[in-house]
This record gives structure tokens, sequence and C-alpha cells, in this order.
């Protein structure tokens, strides 16, 4: 009865005359009719184009080395989601734009066309978002792709690290259209949970947003901000932070300052940089995570 | 009717018992430490309290808004020019706590950071 071509309308009417047999937990139809097809996106993160210093002497090349990297994929990803600090911060608003021009024409190399991107606090946080928004539209958005619906939120665009009452809002009444069973996929730049106050490495109302989200049954977040691997989960909520391509930080309270990143080690250039694919796995919130190290 | 005299008894009376009350009543005056925030510093970026002994921070910033985050001692505040922020501050533990910047300031944010040392 679970055919792969039994789309959301069809599944409603079947649930309003048999509901019983679709249990609780369950994936949405347009879920499972997906999963039939090896779907996958690649997630890159803090890029921080315009970063120059010792913690990575090959700035100039990483992006493109990472660029190169995914356009050497067997297979393709269906599209490539930036996570934030696409440019390192800069106080000159003009810089700022300049190196966002030059960011985009790097990753216009990219095989894949469909490029999405949310602005981390070094894009977006000394000006509102201004900028960003010049040249990669809008902050926070959703989009709906194989049949997972998708979140981005902006928790960068407020300096104090604030999603903010609209969005959370906005975020209420996006939800508010979606089943519980609607595998959701949320992107953001910083954890929404509180990883490491002590570093800030938190947002400000993540946890209001974390609320909003607890009922769905499927959530699954992807962010940056960290520039390591990291997995936790709050509640069924399960949250991935991935490598930068930048420079590594350290583990949460492994120094007793956020400063100094992980120095580069010339024996081992790029150790610690990479990008992530995402894969639909055997559950709607079981992505199936493969890191891809730069290395 | 009381009179005159007696009045003044009674005023007499009541300020001396005030008065020797208030030594055991009133706590002293907590120390004020300022900190000045500016890109990308805390000055002091070090400071030493004793375990149980009240302070008062008083927080300003010189150049444009900051943060003060220190989640260990429960404090969270903005820092902004030309004005004063007072927290009040009881360290209730020993140890080195530290505080950093919470409101992106630019390139050296992530350095922006002090320490409170509390001894026992
Ligand atoms: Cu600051």
């Amino acid at each position: 009865m679970m055919k792969s071509d039994l789309d959301r309308r069809d599944f409603l009417k079947l649930a309003g005359c048999g509901g019983v047999v679709f249990a609780a937990g369950l994936a949405s139809p347009a879920y499972l009719a997906a999963a039939g097809r090896d779907f996958h996106f690649v997630q890159m993160t803090d890029t921080h184009w315009g970063f120059a210093g010792a913690p990575n002497p090959e700035a100039r090349t990483t992006l493109p080395r990472a660029v190169a990297a995914v356009n050497a994929l067997g297979r393709q990803p269906e599209f490539i989601m930036f996570t934030g600090d696409l440019t390192h911060t800069t106080d000159d608003p003009k810089e700022r734009r300049r190196r966002m021009a030059e960011f985009k024409d790097i990753v216009k190399e990219l095989r894949v066309k469909e490029l999405r991107f949310i602005p981390g606090e070094h894009d977006a946080s000394l000006d509102a978002g201004e900028a960003f928004k010049e040249f990669f539209g809008r902050t926070y958005y959703t989009f709906d792709h194989a049949g997972i619906h998708f979140i981005a939120l902006d928790n960068v665009s407020d300096p104090g690290a604030k999603i903010g009452r609209a969005q959370l809002d906005w975020l209420a009444a996006d939800l508010a259209q979606q089943s519980k069973d609607q595998p959701i996929i949320v992107l953001a730049h910083r954890p929404l949970f509180d990883l490491y106050p002590d570093w800030d490495w938190a947002t400000a109302d993540g946890a209001a947003a974390l609320d909003l989200l607890m009922p769905y049954r499927h959530v699954t977040v992807f962010y940056g901000h960290i520039h390591q691997e990291h997995h936790h989960t709050t509640g069924h909520i399960a949250h991935h932070a991935a490598t930068s391509l930048i420079f590594p930080q350290p583990a949460p309270g492994s120094q007793p300052k956020r400063t100094p990143p992980v120095a580069w080690n010339p024996a081992a250039p790029f150790k610690g940089l990479g990008f992530r694919d995402i894969a639909n796995g055997p559950a709607p919130d079981q992505p199936a995570i493969r890191e891809v190290p730069l290395a | 009717m009381l009179g005159r005299q007696a009045i003044a008894a009674v005023v007499a009376l009541a300020t001396a018992a005030a008065g020797a009350l208030t030594p055991a009543r009133a706590a002293p005056e907590p120390a004020v430490i300022r900190i000045s925030a500016k890109k990308f510093e805390y000055t002091p970026a070090k400071i030493v309290l004793k375990k149980g002994v009240p302070v008062v921070l008083e927080l300003t910033a010189i150049d444009r808004i900051h943060g003060f985050k220190m989640p260990a001692l429960g404090i969270r505040s903005d820092v902004l020019p030309d004005q004063t922020v007072r927290v009040p501050l009881t360290p209730d533990k020993p140890g080195t706590f530290v505080f950093a910047c919470d409101v992106f300031c630019g390139d050296g944010h992530e350095d922006m950071d002090g320490t409170i040392v509390v001894e026992e």
C-alpha cells in the first residue's frame, strides 16, 4: 500500500478513510517516495574567504581546493548548502563586498548549480546582513526537496546571536503548515543548543526555536560555526556540526579560551578541513552523513 | 499629652537604638570594580575576588557595543558606550572563570575575553 508513487494527496485521502494503518512515527509518503532515489546534498561551511593568518597559510587556495574536491565526487549532489561565514569579517563595507564577489566567483566553478547560502556572524553581524542580502538573497527561508522540508535559519544578523521575535514567529507559522511526521532538516550557522556557553557556542534564543521544533518527530539540524565535527541530541533532535574550510577550532573546553585555533601543521596541511555529504538514510531522521576531509 | 522634654527623650532613645543596630544590620558597601570594554579587550582582563565577598562590577564600553558573558557565575549583559551597567556579584565558588564578548564586534571578537579568579 505504501507504494513509492503514492503522493501526498492520495495519502491524505487514504488517511481520511483508514488512517489507523499509518502508525505514529512513520514517515510522510513524500519522503518515502523520495527515499527510493538516492538523494544527497553537500554541506560546506566556514570558508572565511578573505582570512589571512598563520592558522591557514593556504587560505587563498583552500576554497578552490574544496570546490575541486566537490566537483570530483563521482555522484554529484543535488544541491550544495553553505552554512555561513562564507567570508571573513572586515570593518570596511567595500572590502566585505569585494570578498563576497570573489567568493561567488570561486563557487561558480562548482559543477552543481543549485547553491544555497545562509550567513555567519562574519558575513552579517556588522551590517545586519545588508551586504549578504545584496549578494545571496534572503538570510532565512524554507524550501522543499525530495520530500524533505528544509528550514534555513539566521542566528547571526543580530550581533547578539539572536534569531529574534520576527523570525521565530515566521518559523512557528511555517511549522504550523507541516504534519508532525514531516521530515525536517534545519540549517543554521551557530548551534541552536548551548554547546559550550563559556565560549559563546550557543544561540541566545536557540531554545525558543527548539521548543517550536520539538513536536515534530523527524528533525535534524546541520550547522557550522565551531569549525569541527560535533554530534549532539536535544530530546529526539540531532545536531551535527561540520568541519570548516579554513582552520579547525579546539574541542569545547580543551583549552582555557576559545582562541587560539588549532595550529596549521605543515607536515599535514589542510588537516581537519573538509565538507560533508548528506544522503537519505534508513529513516527520515537518520540521514546518512559522510565527512569528506580535504587532506 | 507628652511634654517637650518627653518627646526629646523618646527621639534620643530611638536614635540610640538605631545607632546601636546599624553596624549589625547594614553590610559595608561592596567594592566597585570598573571594567572597560573596547575592540578587542577588557581592562582589566584579570580580576581577583574573594569567595563570599560581594562586589559590584561596573561595565562600560569605549568604542561600540560589546557583551559580557560569564555563564559560570550567571552573568550576561550588553556593555554600551557612555553608559555604566552595574552588576552585583557575590562569587559562591572558588576557581578561574572566563568571561567573553558575545556581541560580535569584528575581526578579533573571538579574542575578546578575560578571567575572574575567585580565591577561597
Ligand atoms: Cu566585543
